[in-house]
């Protein structure tokens, strides 16, 4: 393959090396709260013709409540 | 017996120099032949009609054509370790001193041992493999798959080192014209007449084509004389690179071509110069003249020797002035084949009969030829070679030779390679290219479809033309090429059907007929699996003769068109190209760079022993006379360094060199501690996290000036972080006015470790640069410079944990420098320490190095979690705060020492509590490294167990099953020397 470098002009494919997806550039700030989520399965309560949803809960509360154990 | 085919020079003006004769063996027989010979005709000349057996069925096989295409005759080349198999004899030129074997059989080449295949032929058919071999399952390994390799393959490798070189080059050209027959002769004097770059390849040693094997006329010239002269047209031409004994083998992205230059392999004596090379050419237009393949009939017995496509007759005849028969029979279903008989009955050959299979009045008249229209051969007679051909109506016809002619199909290849896909033209009855082609290519000529002299040439022209146009270059007026546009009719004909004999299609993987029902009867109907099942077109040759017929056979047998069959598309190599041309000079010690460290003349001088680390080759360690093992070399490093002073080459570690007013700020961000606070003229050590929490790398980082930092980085990681680095700069930060550069080869660096290390570079440091405890304290850096004037920097760090220092020069002052050191070191009786002595003094240290930073340990593990700042973002930090990398069990960096010293410790061993079996549940971590310490006088490791720094004293075993092994060991803090970091700060 030949790729067309924006500043060096036309180069063969043999001259670069692939780092990654470009999505690596939109590094998530530190700040944000669990910008990438916490992995929790959650239960959704929604009322399917009206989409309003009534109440969301974790799971595991769920399952707890429900007397789920080791 | 010498050359009885050989026509009188009379007769046929031929290509070769008859002149000049030279001598050649095939099978330690020795033949003659004349310079222009290629084996093929060379054998052909001599009567050699047998030249190798078939790989299946063990039939004897002789010649069948006259270029790349050759399914038969392969052979094996030259002796020894240039022993070169599969060697197709077609397109082999023959040199004096040319050594030549057939191959695939046991015993000599008459008498084949392994023929006995061919009588069981009714149970070798396709998929004769799959159906047979599978049971019982426990013979698989130990006996058929023993026995089916010993008799797969054809030739054999010599199995020695490839005694050639080989290389590879780049070209540029606005036009690539690949063949150098008619089309591409004419397309390249339209294109260099225009100036532009341009290059023509052509496979064939004498550049021409089919011009040299027709006896057809170019502007009133035979053929091969018009090719001459334009060859000399061309050769004035700067602008034209014309590249002979050249296979484009294929068409990659962009205009990228890769073709093969054989240089010597016609050459008795390659003078050390180069076998082959293998080029990559960047063309902005191809224009692919790659001109036809003939093909064959499938009719009874037709693999015999003697029965060969129809063009290669008159080819061995019209340009290597050979005869393959003393009387020669055509079968043919088209208006070529009749050139084979007119042209030999004009040489004096004798034409027996032209066979047609078309109802039509014979196109031309041929002397003392029995001419049979509408007919067609169902069977041949001779083993070892034809003598008699039995025809549809019953009639025989004595022949030693029978020239076939199916018709030709356009050599369409190089407009597959990028998934184009060929149609099916019914009224020529071959495919041309079609679909997308690779970006750039046009195809001109015989290759698509234009099959008649005149035709070929005028297709080439305009196609020039075209493409010139479009790189907006003006095509300059040549004069007309006038050409015979001869007959080229032909009528479909694939499969004589009354034949109740074998009819091969693909000769090299002994393909016929009954394979192709069986394949369908088995539902194998889909081209691509037909191809698989039968292996037609497989191997060297990829089924150049074979194709086109085992498809027609397909699409005939299942009652469909060829367009509903489909057809199979072709991928790189053309032809086959060896492993050697693709390595290049890639190989042994030059598969990669040795880099060499600035002090490597210097060490070898003293007779160190090098070590390879990466690319690098380091000194290990530096024997003395009478020192018989590794380990009394490396103690003796260890304790005179400790003990006076020693000097280590440690400029392979990874040089960055950061500098800009957010210089403080970039580090703060890829470093997991704070460097925007180091003062000027300091070094601090520094941890590199990966965005997932884990370790990347460590090393120090001096701040040279306020907005100038040198980073050093691990030898392993030098390129991998500074990538890193650019990365941040560059996309996560591209805001921050921070620059970087790669320093590491630029500047050489010594540690300078040991009491005495201060009193040796005093005596080279220049007198206005202090380096005493005051003023260059631990952990200080700067600018200096030595012996009266050179420039250096100066570093108070230590990886040995002795006071130490590491002092940069410019790389070329090296090892001067290292020279230097030493001689000044020599009242303190100073020595070198290499790689080894350099790995124990950092254990005995409890440095963490890389086995210890393996991509799996996180800061904490390492035991420096505190490094990891919470007052500002870094890469890894939010990731590093996982729940699972900061347990209460989670393995810590310690060190261990046998409870009974006089035991050596083994590293990889694991470590579990004392009274518990050595398994896996019970596993609490891990050795990572282990030295015998000569300052302890015992063996010392590091290593990794869980919440070891709250169970230093304890006891536990380190268990290590795969030596059998199981020593008691004591944990203990990391730090083996100097605890307190005393000698460091002195």
């Amino acid at each position: 393959m030949i790729i067309d470098h924006p500043l060096l002009g036309p180069r063969d494919a043999a001259e670069f090396v692939y780092l990654g997806d470009a999505a690596l550039i939109n590094r998530p700030e530190h700040t944000d709260e669990d910008a990438q989520g916490d992995r929790s399965w959650l239960v959704v309560t929604r009322n399917t013709l009206t989409h309003e949803i009534s109440k969301v809960e974790l799971a595991r509360d769920v399952a707890i409540a429900n007397g789920r154990d080791r | 017996m010498s050359q009885v085919n050989r026509i009188d020079d009379a007769l046929v003006d031929s290509l070769v120099d008859r002149t000049r004769t030279i001598k050649f063996a095939f099978n330690d027989q020795l033949y003659r032949a004349h310079p222009g010979d290629t084996l093929a005709s060379a054998l052909l000349a001599n009567d050699i009609r047998v030249v190798g057996r078939s790989f299946k069925y063990h039939r004897p096989r002789g010649i069948f054509s006259s270029g790349a295409e050759e399914p038969n005759a392969l052979v094996e080349l030259h002796r020894g370790a240039r022993r070169e198999p599969n060697t197709r004899a077609t397109v082999t030129e023959v040199f004096d001193g040319l050594h030549s074997r057939s191959q695939n059989h046991r015993g000599p080449l008459g008498f084949d041992l392994m023929a006995v295949n061919d009588y069981l032929s009714p149970f070798l058919s396709a998929g004769f493999y799959y159906k047979t071999f599978m049971w019982p399952k426990a013979f698989w390994e130990k006996v058929y798959e023993p026995v089916i390799r010993a008799s797969a393959g054809l030739g054999s490798l010599s199995g020695l080192p490839d005694p050639d070189s080989y290389d590879k080059g780049f070209l540029h050209a606005d036009i690539l014209i690949v063949g150098a027959g008619p089309c591409g002769l004419a397309a390249a004097l339209c294109a260099g007449e225009s100036g532009a770059r341009v290059i023509l390849a052509d496979e064939d040693f004498q550049p021409g084509g089919r011009l040299n094997a027709e006896t057809l006329a170019i502007d009133d010239m035979r053929g091969s004389d018009w090719t001459k002269q334009t060859l000399a047209l061309l050769a004035q031409m700067d602008n034209v690179r014309l590249m002979t004994r050249t296979t484009v083998y294929g068409a990659f992205d962009h205009g990228i071509y890769g073709a093969l230059e054989r240089m010597t392999d016609h050459l008795a004596d390659s003078d050390q110069s180069p076998r082959q090379v293998l080029w990559r050419i960047y063309a902005k237009r191809s224009i692919v003249c790659a001109g036809a393949t003939e093909r064959s009939i499938a009719f009874g017995n037709n693999d015999r020797p003697g029965i060969m496509l129809a063009g290669a007759v008159r080819a061995y005849v019209n340009r290597w002035g050979v005869t393959p028969g003393k009387r020669v029979a055509i079968f043919t279903n088209n208006d070529d084949g009749w050139r084979t008989a007119t042209d030999l009955a004009s040489k004096g050959v004798e034409v027996s009969g032209v066979i047609d299979t078309r109802n039509i009045a014979a196109p031309a008249k041929v002397q003392g030829a029995s001419i049979v229209m509408g007919s067609s051969v169902v069977n041949t007679i001779g083993r070892s070679g034809i003598h008699t051909i039995v025809l549809s109506n019953g009639q025989t016809l004595k022949a030693d030779c029978l020239a076939v002619s199916g018709g030709w199909s356009p050599n369409v290849h190089l407009s597959c390679h990028q998934r184009g896909r060929p149609t099916w033209q019914d009224d020529q009855a071959c495919f041309i290219p079609g679909g997308e082609l690779p970006q750039g290519m046009h195809v001109a000529g015989a290759a698509n479809g234009a099959l008649s002299l005149s035709g070929a040439i005028s297709s080439g022209i305009d196609t020039c033309k075209q493409a010139l146009e479009s790189l907006n270059i003006k095509a300059s007026n040549a004069p007309a090429i006038q050409a015979e546009d001869e007959s080229v009719q032909i009528t479909a004909f694939w499969h004589v059907k009354q034949s109740d004999k074998r009819c091969w299609i693909d000769l090299q993987n002994d393909v016929t007929t009954k394979d192709i029902v069986v394949s369908h009867q088995d539902g194998f109907r889909a081209v691509e699996h037909l191809k698989r099942y039968t292996t037609l077109g497989m191997a060297t040759d990829q089924g150049k003769t074979s194709n086109v017929l085992g498809l027609a056979i397909m699409a005939e047998h299942a009652g469909k068109t060829i367009p509903e069959t489909g057809t199979t598309i072709f991928r790189p190599p053309y032809t086959p190209i060896p492993i050697g041309a693709l390595a290049g000079r890639a190989r042994g010690k030059a598969f990669k760079p040795t880099r060499l460290t600035p002090s490597h003349q210097w060490a070898e001088e003293q007779g160190a022993i090098f070590v390879e680390t990466g690319n690098w080759l380091r000194a290990q360690w530096f024997p003395l006379e009478g020192e018989t093992h590794w380990r009394e070399s490396v103690d003796r490093e260890v304790s005179q360094t400790r003990a006076s002073v020693g000097i280590c080459d440690v400029s392979t570690l990874g040089k960055i060199d950061i500098q800009g007013a957010d210089a403080g700020e970039f580090l703060d961000r890829v470093y997991a501690n704070t460097f925007s606070s180091l003062s000027v003229g300091k070094v601090r050590y520094g941890l590199m996290l990966r965005e997932d929490g884990i370790v990347m790398d460590d090393g120090t980082t001096a701040r040279m000036a306020e907005h100038h930092y040198v980073m050093t980085t691990t030898t392993a990681n030098a390129v991998s972080v500074f990538r890193h680095l650019e990365f941040c700069r560059q996309c996560l930060w591209p805001g921050l006015d921070v620059q970087l550069i790669s320093a590491t080869e630029q500047w050489a660096q010594f540690a300078v470790a040991g009491p005495n290390s201060r009193k040796l570079l005093e005596q080279i440091v220049d007198a206005e640069y202090p380096i005493d405890n005051e003023a260059f304290p631990f952990m200080a850096c700067g600018q200096i410079s030595v012996c009266g004037g050179t420039p250096a920097r100066l570093f108070r760090i230590s990886f040995s944990g002795e006071m130490a220092y590491e002092i940069a020069v410019p790389t070329r002052y090296g090892n001067s420098m290292m020279a230097t050191l030493m001689q000044a070191g020599e009242p303190y009786e100073v020595v070198p320490y290499g790689t080894e002595a350099l790995g124990v003094m950092r254990v005995e240290k409890g440095h963490a190095a890389g086995n210890e930073l393996t991509g799996q340990t996180t800061a904490a593990n390492l035991g420096l979690g505190r490094m990891v700042s919470k007052k500002k973002d870094c890469i890894g930090n939010v990731l590093s705060e996982r729940e699972g990398l900061n347990q209460k069990t989670d393995l810590q960096l310690v060190g261990f020492k046998p409870v009974n010293t006089a035991v050596q410790l083994s590293a990889g061993a694991h470590f579990v509590s004392k009274g518990q079996d050595a398994i896996t549940r019970n596993d609490e971590g891990w050795m990572t490294s282990v030295a015998y310490s000569p300052s302890l006088q015992h063996s010392i490791a590091l290593g990794f167990i869980q919440n070891g720094q709250n169970r230093l004293g304890e006891t536990v075993v380190a268990a290590d099953p795969l030596r059998q092994q199981s020593i008691d060991v004591e944990i203990v803090s990391p730090h083996f020397i100097d605890p307190e970091g005393e000698r460091l700060r002195g």
